[in-house]
């Protein structure tokens, strides 16, 4: 693949079709703009405003954009929030949407074959798959993304938090939290660290 | 199109695989990739959905054996081939490109930022009423088009319950009925539906499980 992209790259900016420059800039904003470090700080404010949380629950798309964020891939967004007794979880079992202005591009594993298969079946078999065990009696609900609306999980946030600063929380906010294939931990001895600060 | 792209519940392909650290892209190509595919779109001359239909049209061994980004590739090179912009011959060679190029609209570095920032919102006003209310019971049509559809094959002829409405949006069906634009846009009211696990998998099912797809009007019809 390596070979072919870098021919039709060349094919196509010989044709005037695509502009490297434009290229560079779209990558640029993926590796270093949006990501789930974008999410995190909405779930973090989330925690510590309570008006901003009944917003984001009643008006995501407009709440995350009162942060700055939005645009492809997050033009219609739903946030829905974990309890004590339901965890949401995301999937797109067609493809792989995903809500790019707050969680950047999607992990391989979430557009691959077993997520894709597993999720709407066995959320809580996915679940032992990261490493991660809800109480017996969590109700799960899975949210396929199957139309232009892209879900944010609101994690719960860890009660050893508390008394935090939004910026100090963004940290404790995973992005796989935002997906719910994980939960809300401290950034201290965390096993797997998804990107959740920009690099 | 009942496509191994309608992967929901499918069996057999293992457990998920979290890969720790992950970074944004495994490959220089990849960024090529994904840059190309979305400067490409920008040109409008296909839609996000006939985008999706060219990468479920794969032939399915290629779809289940690439890389996502792979995918997107092929289906890049089929969309600009139906429609012109480039041969065969020029995908295959490396010589210079063949008769003068067909118009169309690059996307030009300082128009990125705005581009991405704009994205392409679905939501359409309609003059019809919504036929479903939150709360109400429907049944996922046993429907099973040929072509792009949004409704995954796991919950037809299945009953669910209605929980949000989400207006009027570009109805995905239809969105692919012209190759170029202009796109037939009419819309279709769009709805979160929720079905329990065991109405889904029977005795498979997890009685705490409830799952939800968002279905255009088209695909459900009322239950009494």
């Amino acid at each position: 693949m390596e070979l072919r992209v870098r021919a039709l790259e060349t094919l196509l900016t010989r044709k005037g079709y695509v502009e490297p420059a434009a290229l560079d800039r779209i990558i640029e904003t993926y590796e270093t703009k949006v990501g789930p470090h974008n999410g995190a700080a909405v779930v973090a404010r989330s925690w510590v405003d309570a008006d901003f949380r009944q917003w984001l629950l009643q008006d995501a798309t407009a709440a995350i954009a009162s942060m700055g964020f939005g645009g492809r891939q997050g033009e219609h967004m739903v946030a829905v929030a974990n309890t004590p007794d339901l965890h949401n979880m995301v999937v797109c079992t067609l493809c792989s949407c995903y809500p790019w202005p707050v969680l950047g591009l999607p992990p391989v594993w979430y557009k691959s074959a077993p997520y894709r298969a597993k999720a709407v079946m066995d959320p809580r078999g996915v679940l032992a798959d990261f490493g991660v065990q809800l109480p017996a009696t969590t109700q799960f609900r899975v949210w396929d993304s199957t139309a232009e609306i892209r879900y944010l999980v609101i994690p719960m946030m860890p009660p050893e938090a508390q008394g935090l600063a939004p910026s100090e929380l963004a940290v404790w906010v995973t992005r796989d939290a935002m997906i719910g294939t994980g939960v809300a931990c401290s950034p201290a001895g965390r096993l797997s660290q998804p990107t959740d600060a920009p690099p | 199109m009942n496509g191994v792209h309608d992967m929901g519940g499918q069996q057999g392909f293992g457990p998920v695989q979290p890969e720790p650290d992950e970074p944004t892209f495994h490959a220089e190509w990849e960024k090529r990739a994904l840059a190309v595919t979305l400067a490409m779109g920008a040109g409008g001359q296909w839609n996000i959905d006939l985008g999706r239909s060219a990468r479920e049209s794969l032939p399915p061994a290629t779809y289940l054996g690439s890389s996502y980004y792979a995918i997107w590739i092929l289906a890049l090179e089929r969309l600009m081939q139906e429609r012109g912009l480039v041969t065969s011959q020029e995908l295959r060679s490396d010589t210079a490109p063949t008769g003068s190029p067909a118009p169309f609209r690059t996307l030009h570095a300082d128009a990125v930022d705005a581009s991405l920032a704009r994205g392409t919102a679905t939501a359409r006003r309609v003059d019809q009423a919504a036929a479903f209310a939150p709360g109400q019971r429907v049944r996922a049509r046993n429907m099973h088009p040929g072509g792009h559809t949004r409704l995954p094959r796991y919950v037809r002829g299945h009953v669910g319950t209605v929980t949000l409405v989400h207006g009027a949006h570009v109805f995905p069906d239809r969105h692919v009925s012209h190759p170029l634009p202009p796109f037939d846009e009419a819309p279709q009211w769009l709805y979160t539906v929720v079905f329990d696990a065991q109405e889904l998998w029977g005795a498979q099912g997890d009685a705490a499980v409830r799952i939800s797809v968002d279905a255009w009007e088209p695909y459900l019809e009322a239950v009494q």
